[in-house]
């Protein structure tokens, strides 16, 4: 079933896909957006195996927004059908969404970290908020503060750190539950290039633990340093899709 | 850890939200007070009529001598004993009857001379001129149609009256407010519940930072919800609360002390404590459920997961 449109794309020499392995997989997804004409993405396939880091690159309004929220399920699909570690979301029922989010880890441009609570409640409220007990968030708070590089900065407010910090405040909070695959969107746009480096080798540690990372991105650099998988949309169509790839061809 | 957590969320969104809050809360409690005031009013309709019908009686009036020349219905002459006897032996076998009472022409004049005694027309009255009568009290008030029907028109009888009837002007007077109070209290309720879905609203749209990023994290609808649910619920408890002492107070300081109305008016007995006690629970109840279903519904629209 369309299994084979995801290797269309020049990512053969990858491990060849199994069921089981994938963590994110689309098969002839479109979307269109009520009263919208253009669809924000067309027939779409691909396949994201455990363990990958994939860069998804794509100017202003090509979809990679679009893709990010299909797989988080804040929108559902107009034709084709996603399958996010193994379960088909369409089939998902409402109240069993919160029970498969809680797999995945979610970075944003913008840090989205609560402004009134310090650092460690920040953290915490991510394992408050799906019921783990306070002996556990005792424990492990501090464990993933460390890992990100912000050990004994559990008591600072969000406002007292710069944006590089606040952001690892993010990936912690995304971190701390151990998820699956870890969805970033432009976890580097607000930041200066040696801050994002920073952050980018982050991340790529917490691949190395076997989590699973996609990261949309505007930031050639980046893509082209990592020589990660890289996925590009250009209007809502997937035109590359290329392993230890570059930000872009030269126009 | 997890109640807790949701406790703090609540006093803060309670505090956010001040103005609207208070509003939920003098709203809740008015219209409670007068959701309990209507109940204790119907209870007391009940109990007035309890109390007035078991003293009314119906009474047949029988013809006599005057009567005979001036109503139609005693053309025949006045009541002859035979037919007296009739009508008390019809009576034993109705089984709508509890008892009996005779009264003759002389204790009709006396009963007049002891009511009337001032007016200037008992001194020109005759025992001749009163009417004989049978006081009939019936196990169920209500069912004085059947003997209406079964003695009105017989020979000898000049009319049944029934004394319910002036009673049940007051007691439709009293309905008739009682449902005004209802309409007022479902008008407040109305208003009541649109400010709590309002309050909701605003406070969804001031969190929805805050939920986001639960709904990021994983948290299940019930979670993000409940801080908002149990929100509306202990404003709305509070004015129950309030409604509550409204009708402790009322009963207090109208009816038992201060205004004392069971001392002034003592023709009408009054519900008791144990009547409004049994209203409060009801109240309590009513004052944290509606707001919360109230809340819950309005954030099905507000609070997508």
């Amino acid at each position: 079933m369309g299994l084979s449109a995801g290797f269309a794309y020049g990512h053969a020499h990858l491990p060849p896909a199994t069921r089981g392995a994938s963590v994110i997989r689309f098969d002839n997804v479109s979307k269109v957006y009520p009263k919208q004409t253009r669809p924000a993405l067309r027939d779409v396939s691909l396949e994201v195996e455990r363990g990958e880091f994939v860069f998804l690159v794509g100017s202003s309004g090509s979809g990679k927004s679009t893709f990010l929220r299909l797989v988080l399920r804040e929108e559902r699909t107009s034709h084709g059908q996603v399958h996010v570690l193994g379960k088909d979301l369409a089939r998902l029922s409402n109240w069993k969404v919160p029970q498969m989010r809680r797999q995945l880890g979610t970075v944003f441009q913008d840090f989205r970290l609560l402004p009134n609570k310090t650092v460690g409640e920040n953290v915490a409220f991510a394992q408050e908020v799906i019921g783990k007990s306070r002996g556990e968030i005792r424990k492990s708070v501090p464990q993933v503060l460390d890992l990100v590089g912000l050990g004994g900065k559990e008591d600072r407010m969000p406002g007292e750190l710069s944006g590089g910090e606040q952001q690892r405040v993010a990936i912690a909070r995304a971190f701390v539950n151990r998820p699956k695959l870890l969805i970033a969107d432009e976890p580097t746009g607000n930041l200066d290039p040696q801050t994002s480096v920073g952050i980018m080798k982050l991340l790529d540690r917490i691949n190395r633990t076997g989590t699973t990372v996609v990261m949309a991105t505007h930031d050639q650099n980046i893509v082209d340093q990592m020589r990660k998988r890289v996925i590009e949309l250009e209007k809502g169509i997937l035109v590359r899709d290329q392993a230890r790839g570059v930000y872009g061809y030269q126009h | 850890m997890r109640a807790q957590f949701v406790l703090s969320e609540i006093g803060v969104g309670l505090r956010r939200n001040l103005t609207m809050t208070f509003a939920v809360i003098v709203s809740v409690g008015l219209s409670l007070a007068l959701f309990g005031g209507s109940l204790l009013m119907s209870d007391q309709v009940n109990q007035m009529k309890g109390y007035w019908y078991d003293k009314v009686n119906v009474s047949i009036f029988l013809c006599n001598k005057s009567d005979a020349e001036s109503d139609p219905n005693c053309a025949k002459g006045a009541v002859t004993t035979e037919q007296k006897d009739q009508i008390k032996s019809d009576l034993g076998k109705m089984n709508v009857v509890d008892n009996v009472l005779y009264e003759s022409q002389d204790q009709a004049y006396k009963h007049y001379k002891d009511q009337f005694g001032d007016s200037p027309l008992a001194s020109s009255l005759t025992p001749d001129q009163m009417q004989q009568s049978y006081r009939i009290k019936l196990k169920d008030p209500e069912k004085y149609q059947v003997i209406a029907s079964a003695f009105n028109g017989r020979a000898g009888v000049q009319s049944v009256q029934d004394q319910k009837g002036i009673l049940d002007n007051l007691f439709t007077l009293l309905s008739y407010l009682n449902w005004a109070a209802r309409g007022v209290m479902f008008v407040m309720l109305v208003v009541a519940l649109l400010l709590i879905v309002n309050t909701v609203r605003v406070s969804a749209f001031s969190r929805r930072r805050e939920t986001g990023i639960m709904r990021l994290v994983g948290a299940s609808g019930f979670y993000i919800q409940a801080p908002f649910i149990m929100e509306a619920a202990v404003a709305g408890l509070i004015g129950g609360t309030i409604a509550c002492s409204f009708l402790v107070l009322g009963q207090y300081f109208v009816i038992d002390n201060g205004v004392a109305l069971s001392e002034k008016l003592q023709l009408i007995n009054f519900v008791g404590w144990d009547a409004v006690l049994t209203k409060l629970p009801l109240i309590l109840a009513a004052s944290f459920l509606m707001p919360a279903l109230a809340a819950f519904f309005a954030l099905r629209k507000y609070l997508k997961v």
